[in-house]
């Protein structure tokens, strides 16, 4: 659709270590901002998929996907069930369901006990992604206060993937972060803006 | 939640293990959960590891064969379901303002519950139907894999401190009454009302392996198929429009769609945001 580098490129390039399939992102208390900034960040052309969990209260109707949409260039919208994950699509976890990754790369809902007192949960989503995309994952934890994705990290990070963790004392709520980092550790510990910047670069990294 | 030490190693063919399983338990139980979707099953199969102290998943198949009382445990860990009674109200409000007064042409009508899992659903519909004056016409039919869910639900017992819920979705549902017009409170559950169950049969009966038992007016299933991969999506929509009788319903779950099913054109979506459907 949009390509910027005039080089021509392979459409199956051989596997390489570093090569991002999906970013998963996970964000609780200050998450609806912390995520926005991050989102703004995206160019147009960026390849990974990215699929989301903010934790907010259970109600039918999510407003997440129409407050993110008009600060994000890529097509935003709630995951639907068992539909196949795209490249350059950013994805979030309808309200009250937990949100997995199946082997063959499309979403699965659940609607299992609540982890870590949440539903969507982000370790629920980041264990079964680390399980789909192994090494060719990100996860990233943003702020939060509780310990939601701690344990998803960890099993990303031990499956080869790479870890980005908000730095804690610039989070809104330091908890969830420095639980990640604990657990878990981080190939990356940034700060929102700084984050933006690696997170908006990866795609850049990839095709050059 | 316990936390553990896993290394990818030890995870190299979870999934491996895993389908060997489900396939074990199918040839020795002739339960069939080989075509659920992978990701749930991976973590509930996980905590019934803890469970049952089995470091690996072939660990715990061998138990669960030689010793059928893990398999009768193992079940409630593979069929573990969270509802409450009336789960979205929005979809009751909409039975009561688009399907009953349909259904309430019928001189008798058939419902069907599909996987009704711990019976909440169950109840809320007698109690909807009750309301609507259709009881004493409607046979419900409800159905699901776990004998053990099934007791309950035909038990009717729940714990006080879920009731507040069930009584405020009750209210957004439509509800004409109090909940508490429907049940006895001791102090530590509330027990629904017995005759609201004089038309309703408990049936263990599987999406995957059975067939259609009975023509009816109406399914509901919801949060059922979100548990299942798309052949066995597809297999058990098929057994609704078997089942249903030209112009009967369909509710699903709030985010589940037939989209992804062969059998979409086969309905009309009468109430997009609700999930209700009816055949063509």
């Amino acid at each position: 659709m949009l390509s910027a580098p005039a080089a021509p490129q392979p459409m199956q390039a051989a596997p390489q270590h570093d090569h991002v399939e999906a970013v998963v992102i996970g964000a609780s208390a200050g998450g609806i901002e912390a995520v926005s900034i991050l989102l703004s960040a995206l160019p147009k052309d960026f390849a990974p998929a990215v699929i989301i969990v903010i934790h907010v209260p259970a109600t039918n109707n999510s407003l997440l996907v129409e407050v993110m949409q008009p600060r994000c260039a890529l097509p935003v919208s709630e995951a639907n069930d068992k539909e196949s994950v795209r490249g350059g699509v950013v994805y979030i976890a309808p309200p009250a369901y937990h949100l997995l990754v199946e082997p063959d790369h499309s979403f699965a809902l659940s609607v299992d006990p609540p982890v870590n007192y949440s539903r969507p949960s982000i370790d629920v989503l980041f264990e079964s992604a680390a399980y789909a995309y192994r090494e060719r994952l990100l996860g990233i934890v943003l702020t939060g206060a509780n310990a939601d994705g701690a344990e998803g990290l960890a099993r990303i990070r031990t499956f080869g993937g790479k870890g980005w963790v908000q730095q804690p004392d610039t989070a809104v709520a330091s908890m969830m972060p420095a639980s990640a980092i604990e657990r878990a550790g981080a190939d990356q510990i940034l700060s929102l803006p700084a984050m933006a910047a690696e997170l908006a670069g990866l795609q850049a990294a990839q095709t050059s | 939640m316990a936390a553990q030490v896993i290394t990818a190693e030890a995870h190299a063919d979870f999934d491996g293990e895993l389908a060997r399983l489900l396939e074990a338990i199918y040839s020795t139980y002739q339960h069939d959960f080989r075509h659920y979707a992978i990701a749930s099953l991976r973590r509930r199969v996980t905590l019934a590891m803890s469970r049952f102290q089995c470091e690996t998943v072939t660990q715990l198949q061998e138990r669960v064969i030689r010793e059928p009382e893990v398999f009768a445990q193992m079940l409630q860990y593979l069929t573990v379901q969270v509802s409450e009674m009336f789960r979205d109200p929005g979809y009751f409000k909409a039975l009561r303002l688009q399907v009953i007064p349909v259904l309430k042409t019928y001189p008798s009508v058939k419902i069907w519950i599909a996987g009704c899992s711990t019976g909440e659903e169950v109840w809320s519909f007698a109690i909807m139907l009750a309301e609507e004056g259709m009881l004493e016409r409607a046979v419900v039919y409800a159905s699901d894999i776990n004998p053990d869910a099934l007791k309950t639900a035909a038990a009717g017992v729940y714990a006080l401190n879920r009731v507040a819920q069930f009584s405020t979705n009750y209210l957004e549902g439509g509800g004409t009454g109090s909940l508490s017009d429907y049940y006895h409170a001791n102090s530590k559950s509330v027990v629904f009302d017995r005759a609201l169950k004089r038309q309703v049969l408990f049936a263990d009966h599987s999406l995957a392996t059975d067939t259609v038992f009975s023509e009816v007016h109406f399914v509901s299933c919801r949060n059922v198929l979100i548990y299942f991969d798309k052949p066995l999506l597809d297999r058990a929509v098929g057994l609704f429009r078997e089942a249903l009788v030209r112009r009967g319903y369909l509710g699903l779950g709030a985010r589940e769609s037939l989209r992804l099913t062969s059998h979409g054109s086969a309905f009309v979506e009468i109430a997009r945001t609700q999930r209700v459907y009816q055949k063509c």
